[in-house]
């Protein structure tokens, strides 16, 4: 870096450059979009959770003014359109091929939860569209609902053909060495825990805009996605049958994803297909009680964990067999999350020799589950670390004490845990001290005595986790029965002024991939971030990607923009060798300048970058013109961030509140390219995971209607119910990426969880609570606290 | 239709309106400022709000009509021309936005409650911040964004 200059490559908290459109208002959303004569959709959803669908009568509505037309699950099926896909398939235990029901954009015979889509309403207002959705007279037989993952099983039939409302009934592990373990143990921990349903709540509300041109025979659809190009495949090859060359999807500002809006949905699809029919641009957005009744949910599982001891309290065995509730249909990764991405991380940071895990995932008459921040890992989190907090109770050890005790040691990497991951690199107990040191953890019991003269129960709680980020390689995902490939591409476009444009088919939705990839450039070749524009989130523009999810925009994606600068530099040392007169051998790339090797011979990136577009004397047989370079990369690995959380919680007995005190974490993510992007991650994991553990919960009631379909009734962690947190990071480098990075987007949704309910039951010990559900609400921490006691009293 | 006329981020303009629009449908679909957003439909998560007559107001609660010589000001009118509101500048600063679906809402909100409200608490920003729903920045950087602009703006 030439002196005196501000330093905005890797490792620099980079103030973000998107960041002036959206604090003046001129962030372009998807529902700021309109178009000339658009008109509205808006979609009949089944008010029954499971019911045949006797007769649909649309003439009524059909007359209102300014409707256009108004299509059924009949229209669909009609035009031959095909249904929304599963993208990944498990294999049974018993090695049978899972269950893969059929998933109609509107729903025809039979509708499957309260929220299915049932009739689309196109008007040239959204009044009239309303107005009108309500004269769509559906005759409804109504079936049985199925709403409890327990008892799923015994209950009606939701899929035809389909057995105890079990889609598949998957294994991973040794059984014999895991039941070896637990006949062997000196001590087995039981438990059972509930991982509770959760609504992502991106924000902005999901929205289309779909256009169809038809000159052109060809569409636009703008659409709140993450995944771009992944949309396109499936919408082109899946649903509607059109050729990808006559289809461009635009994801614009997206406010928000975590998740829900990975996936193509029937709107999109819907409006498209509309946008044809009627030739006119078709529009759509989620008003937020459609988000909650139709957009993925997450998590919804139920374990029971069996955790075998050694006498010296070393972890040597570990049965975990769960009930993962899928919903109605299968959405797009609903598979791989309850399995590949849950199974998988069932060692922890621990060193456990035999682990064994048996997963159902089980149809309810519930909205589909999909992947939700973190997908798979933090139920998996809540499993382990719930469970070293159990087992060091029963043991009588200090939690901390018994995580160091069963630690993969420092030596040992790379490690090949009993759930097929090989972990590359890491260093756990560092962190763990780290962590003990910002919150203190010796001055507790001073400060829990100090409460306890409040009339406060004060608890703190502490989660070592581990995560699997930038899911990889294609050749192992492929394997396991994904049906993507999850590589990422890049193109490095030096223009002839030596600016620089990055497409990649990663996607932001909040993450700063502007600032943090231009930095990567800046690191690389040396010209300023207001030189460097990143460019993402359109077909047209960005040959292909995969888009942003699981962490792997930096790890992935971040790298496979490192290999395009690796060709950029490669090409222009040959345009320097030429200009220069020199061996090709012999030029050096360093400080932003082409230079031959020992001497003061030298061409900026500046003039490399005209030469390559003004190449008069270039000797074309050997060079070509221009400087514009591609990669893909698909990684050898997942990458294996890991830390320590600790909360620490105060509970007021008398109305079961529970208030977030303090929060130390310290991450190992690898390098950082930009600490405060990388910080701002992790207070919002922690956010979403305060929100799992004490607030939030999807709530279907018996007859399968959603009670909590609003923000007056599903709780949101709002700013006063969070603490300011302590975030810190060491780190070890990721070893089979350029940049040495590993991700850090889901961290605190993952080790949240369990460190804030570990943190209320060590608060509530001395009443004699020993568990508690999430989310922890007050009447619940209160009605555990006084079913402890009446059980004390008896 | 009623002709409504009101001031927004201080240029006069006067519209024929369906008497039951709401304000943040005026905003955004007569005006054609999209700054002002719309997450929720129980007037709960404060991405719609904007100043009337000094106050910050979810503009998904109020008809345009009751507003018949207001002055409106949203998130496209608190910056001096290139310069940011300090209170913009303290949410670049301190990283308070990711998505930034909330954030016009959140610094509308923000710049009331300093304005308000003197020597404010970490605990009476938290509070005071209630009303707006961000789902990326755990509050975190929010919060001492307000802190920053609160020094800065003299609270």
């Amino acid at each position: 870096m030439p002196e005196g200059t501000v330093n905005q490559g890797i490792g620099a908290s980079v103030r973000r450059k998107e960041d002036k459109r959206f604090l003046t208002g001129k962030g372009r959303y998807t529902d700021d979009i309109n178009r000339a004569g658009q008109l509205f959709a808006y979609f009949v959803r089944s008010p029954v959770a499971h019911a045949t669908i006797k007769s649909i009568k649309t003439d009524k509505a059909a007359a209102v003014a300014g409707v256009a037309a108004i299509y059924t699950g009949a229209d669909v099926a009609n035009d031959g359109i095909g249904g929304l896909i599963n993208g990944w398939a498990v294999t049974n235990r018993d090695g049978s091929a899972m269950h893969e029901p059929p998933h109609p954009i509107l729903a025809k015979d039979k509708v499957r939860y309260v929220g299915d889509h049932v009739a689309m309403v196109v008007a040239d207002s959204l009044e009239k569209a309303m107005s009108a959705g309500e004269l769509v007279d559906v005759v409804y037989d109504q079936l049985p609902p199925v709403i409890d993952l327990a008892s799923a099983a015994d209950n009606a039939t939701i899929h035809d053909g389909m057995d105890n409302n079990t889609y598949f009934d998957w294994e991973l592990g040794d059984e014999a060495a895991t039941q070896a373990a637990l006949s062997s143990a000196a001590r087995v921990i039981t438990t059972t825990l509930r991982n509770n349903r959760l609504v992502p709540n991106a924000m902005e509300p999901r929205a289309a805009v779909a256009e169809y041109d038809e000159i052109a025979d060809s569409y636009v659809l703008h659409s709140t996605t993450q995944n771009p190009h992944l949309l396109r495949l499936v919408i082109c090859a899946f649903v509607l049958g059109i050729p990808e060359s006559k289809m461009q999807i635009i994801a614009p500002d997206v406010g928000g994803g975590f998740g829900s809006k990975i996936y193509l949905y029937a709107e999109e699809a819907c409006c498209t297909w509309a946008s044809k029919k009627l030739r006119k641009p078709v529009k759509w957005t989620a008003d937020r009680t459609q988000a909650f009744l139709s957009d993925a949910h997450g998590r919804d599982h139920i374990n029971k964990v069996q955790m075998a001891l050694d006498k010296n309290n070393r972890i040597i065995g570990l049965r975990v067999d769960t009930l993962a509730n899928l919903g109605g249909y299968l959405s797009a990764f609903s598979v791989a999350t309850p399995t590949y991405l849950h199974g998988t991380l069932l060692s922890g940071c621990y060193d456990i020799p035999a682990i064994y895990t048996n997963v159902k995932g089980m149809a309810t008459t519930t909205a589909p589950v999909d992947a939700y921040r973190g997908a798979g890992r933090p139920e998996a989190t809540f499993i382990v670390e719930r469970t070293m907090d159990i087992a060091a109770r029963e043991i009588g050890m200090d939690p901390a004490e018994f995580r160091r005790l069963n630690f993969i040691p420092n030596d040992a990497f790379p490690y090949q845990t009993a759930v097929a991951l090989q972990y590359d690199i890491g260093d756990y107990e560092p962190t763990l001290d780290k962590a003990l040191e910002m919150i203190d953890y010796k001055g507790f019991e001073s400060r829990r005595a100090e409460a306890m003269k409040r009339g406060k129960y004060r608890g703190i709680g502490l989660s070592s986790y581990i995560e699997a980020c930038g899911i990889a390689p294609s050749a192992v995902v492929g394997a396991l029965g994904g049906r993507v490939g999850l590589y990422e591409s890049a193109v490095v476009r030096v223009d002839p002024t030596g600016t620089i444009s990055v497409f990649t088919g990663t996607h932001s939705h909040g993450q700063g991939h502007d600032t943090t990839f231009a930095q990567i450039v800046n690191e690389r070749l040396g010209v300023p971030l207001d030189s460097v524009e990143i460019v993402h989130g359109d077909t047209n523009r960005i040959q292909f990607g995969m888009g942003t999810y699981g962490s792997r925009s930096l790890a992935v994606g971040g790298t496979a923009i490192s290999k395009a600068i690796d060709k950029v530099i490669a090409k222009g040392k040959i345009i320097a060798a030429h200009m220069l007169e020199a061996d090709d051998a012999d030029i050096e790339f360093k400080d932003g300048k082409f230079i031959v090797a020992g001497t003061d011979r030298e061409k900026s990136f500046g003039e490399i970058a005209l030469s390559a577009y003004v190449p008069h004397n270039f000797p074309h047989d050997r060079l070509e013109p221009g400087l514009e370079e591609t990669a893909f990369y698909d990684p050898a690995n997942f990458t294996y961030p890991a830390g320590t959380h600790i909360a620490e919680v105060e509970v007021d007995a008398t109305t079961g509140v529970v208030e977030v005190v303090d929060w130390a974490c310290c991450d190992d993510f690898g390098n950082l390219i930009n600490p405060m992007v990388v910080l701002g991650q992790v207070h919002g994991g922690i956010g979403q995971g305060v929100g799992q553990a004490l607030l939030e919960n999807a709530h279907y009631d018996e007859s399968g209607q959603l009670l909590t379909a609003s923000y007056m009734d599903y709780c949101m962690p709002r700013a006063d119910n969070l603490p300011s947190m302590k975030v810190d990071h060491l780190v070890t480098a990721c070893t089979h990426n350029d940049l040495g990075v590993k991700g850090c987007g889901e961290a605190g949704a993952i080790a949240s969880p369990p460190a804030l309910i570990n943190a209320v039951v060590n608060a509530l010990l001395p009443l004699g609570v020993t568990d508690i559900t999430m989310p922890a609400t007050p009447e619940k921490v209160w009605r555990a606290i006084q079913d402890a006691q009446t059980k004390a009293a008896e | 239709m009623p002709t409504v006329a009101m001031k927004v981020n201080g240029a006069s303009v006067s519209h024929d309106i369906p008497d039951n629009t709401l304000l943040v449908s005026f905003l955004r679909e007569t005006m054609g400022l999209t700054g002002t957003h719309v997450g929720c439909d129980t007037s709960q998560c404060g991405a719609c709000i904007v100043h009337v007559n000094g106050d910050s107001i979810k503009s998904c609660s109020i008809l345009a009509a009751q507003l018949d010589g207001a002055d409106v000001t949203t998130i496209e009118g608190i910056a001096n021309g290139d310069e940011l509101h300090p209170m913009q500048q303290a949410f670049h600063e301190n990283h308070g936005l990711q998505c930034g679906f909330c954030t016009p809402g959140m610094v509308m909100s923000a710049i009331e409650l300093v304005e308000k409200s003197k020597n404010l608490s970490e605990r009476e920003i938290r509070e005071g911040l209630e009303g707006n729903i961000c789902r990326c920045t755990g509050y975190h950087n929010i919060v001492k964004s307000v802190q920053d602009a609160a020094t800065k703006m003299g609270g």
